[in-house]
């Protein structure tokens, strides 16, 4: 049966993806409520309504990251080996970008659940 | 602690760890650290329910920064020691805890910490709740104050100078005129904003009477410095009492009033029930009740207002009232005089 998952992973765009969602969600998120909340009186939503959508967006950016760290995990070999990794070779080349992947991803669930925590506490828009 | 003992403590000696110059400096700086603890101008000594919060936040920071501190150091005392021999794995186990996972998640607590208590911070006022409400709008260097009625048209103006009744919550739209400025009472609450073309809403609350100074929270120019202003907190039917009274004025001084109109100061500044009408400057009507002078840079005595008069360029550079110093004295005196006790 064919994986979903692509076996081998040989670019350098992996690296980005992480930051990149963790990016979109920062957009998304701010956006949304700055939005919402200069249109509030013209729309026919509660913020309740975005809160749920944007917590939504929120844990579809969350998986999309941990599915990037797994691909730099089995990249970076499921850790068996320890960095740096700065032989010149196409091997250490592989682990190193592996390891950097998941690090970066790591860096972004985290600044993605941060973005996301206002939505738990602000209730309302203050005009 | 006696003078004495504090006299033999900062003698030099050898064996002593500091030495005589550095007591007073250590002194200064304890005394400078707790001289800010107290005061109508103190978040750590809150008169309303959402400095309270500021003020909670605070020690709730300066805790958890210590804490963190102490740990920070004690590591690092740990870690001088050459006695400790870790593998390096061990190492990595710590530098994976203590840099990454704790951190991670003392930063989350106090941001989370911090957005539960926003809504205290920020009380949320409905449009159709039966508050006070008060338009102040930073102009450079000094503050407009207008009082509104429930449909929100204006009662009467006045300047650098609130007065807002205990126990109830008063509403500020706050706008700016020129450039940015920031409308902060720290005994009151936190800051806010005022942005040309903007109205930011705060709500204060003061919980027990009295003046509480504020002060403009955003550089604005030459004399951003100079521009303060006073909340007065009373009893709510002293405030009732002072609201109604201060919709009409009846100044007393025709002599006066008229060298205040012949030397056209009613061009720029208003007198309630005079024919001074003027908008550019503060409205000057009761300017007699006012505590301070020039946006809470001088005391409120004759003389110091007859030499703002002549030369206000020179107490608050950057000002836009140009200098009277060319009036004869006995004129600015009269004005001076007058203004002191307008009622």
């Amino acid at each position: 049966m064919k994986s979903f998952i692509p076996r081998e992973v040989e670019s350098l765009w992996t690296l980005f993806t992480a930051p990149t969602v963790w990016a979109m969600h920062f957009i998304g998120c701010y956006a949304a409520v700055a939005v919402y909340c200069a249109k509030a009186a013209t729309l026919d939503i509660s913020f309740d309504t975005v809160r749920l959508a944007l917590g939504g967006f929120t844990i579809i950016a969350l998986a999309v990251i941990v599915l990037s760290a797994y691909l730099a995990w089995r990249q970076w070999g499921f850790g068996s080996g320890d960095p740096p990794h700065d032989e010149p070779t196409r091997k250490d080349r592989a682990l190193f970008q592996g390891f950097a992947t998941l690090l970066l991803s790591g860096l972004s669930f985290v600044a993605v659940v941060y973005a996301a925590i206002p939505l738990i506490f602000i209730a309302e828009c203050q005009r | 602690m006696t003078d004495e003992r504090l006299t033999d403590r900062c003698r030099p000696t050898r064996n002593r760890r500091f030495s005589a110059p550095l007591c007073p400096i250590a002194l200064l700086l304890a005394t400078c650290l707790v001289s800010s603890c107290s005061g109508n101008h103190s978040t750590l000594d809150p008169a309303g329910p959402e400095a309270a919060k500021v003020a909670q936040l605070f020690y709730v920071m300066l805790v958890g920064g210590a804490v963190i501190w102490i740990g920070l150091v004690s590591a690092l005392i740990y870690s001088a020691r050459k006695k400790h021999q870790h593998s390096e794995q061990t190492a990595g186990r710590v530098i994976l805890w203590c840099g990454a996972i704790i951190p991670t998640v003392i930063l989350c607590a106090l941001l989370s910490y911090g957005m539960w208590l926003m809504p205290a911070i920020r009380p949320w006022v409905p449009d159709d709740q039966q508050v006070r409400r008060v338009e102040v709008t930073g102009e450079q260097f000094w503050w407009r104050v207008r009082y509104l009625d429930e449909a929100g048209s204006v009662v009467f103006e006045t300047a650098n100078e609130v007065r807002i009744p205990v126990g109830q919550p008063t509403h500020f739209s706050l706008k700016a005129a020129d450039v940015i400025h920031s409308f902060w009472v720290p005994s009151l609450g936190g800051k806010m904003d005022m942005i040309p073309g903007r109205t930011n809403p705060l709500t204060l609350t003061a919980d027990r009477e009295g003046t509480y100074r504020g002060v403009c929270a955003e550089f604005c120019g030459e004399s951003h410095a100079l521009m303060a202003f006073t909340v007065r907190a009373v009893a709510p039917a002293e405030h009732e009492a002072w609201l109604a009274e201060r919709r009409t004025s009846d100044p007393q001084d025709a002599e006066g009033l008229a060298v205040f109109l012949n030397n056209g100061c009613g061009a720029c500044h208003a007198i309630s029930g005079t024919a001074a009408s003027g908008r550019i400057g503060p409205d000057l009507t009761a300017f007699g009740e006012r505590g301070t002078l020039a946006a809470g840079t001088l005391p409120h005595t004759a003389e110091d207002i007859a030499r703002f008069v002549a030369h206000p360029g020179r107490i608050k550079p950057g000002v836009k009232m140009p200098h009277f110093g060319m009036l004869p004295e006995h004129d600015i005196k009269k004005i001076a005089a007058f203004l002191k006790e307008l009622r």
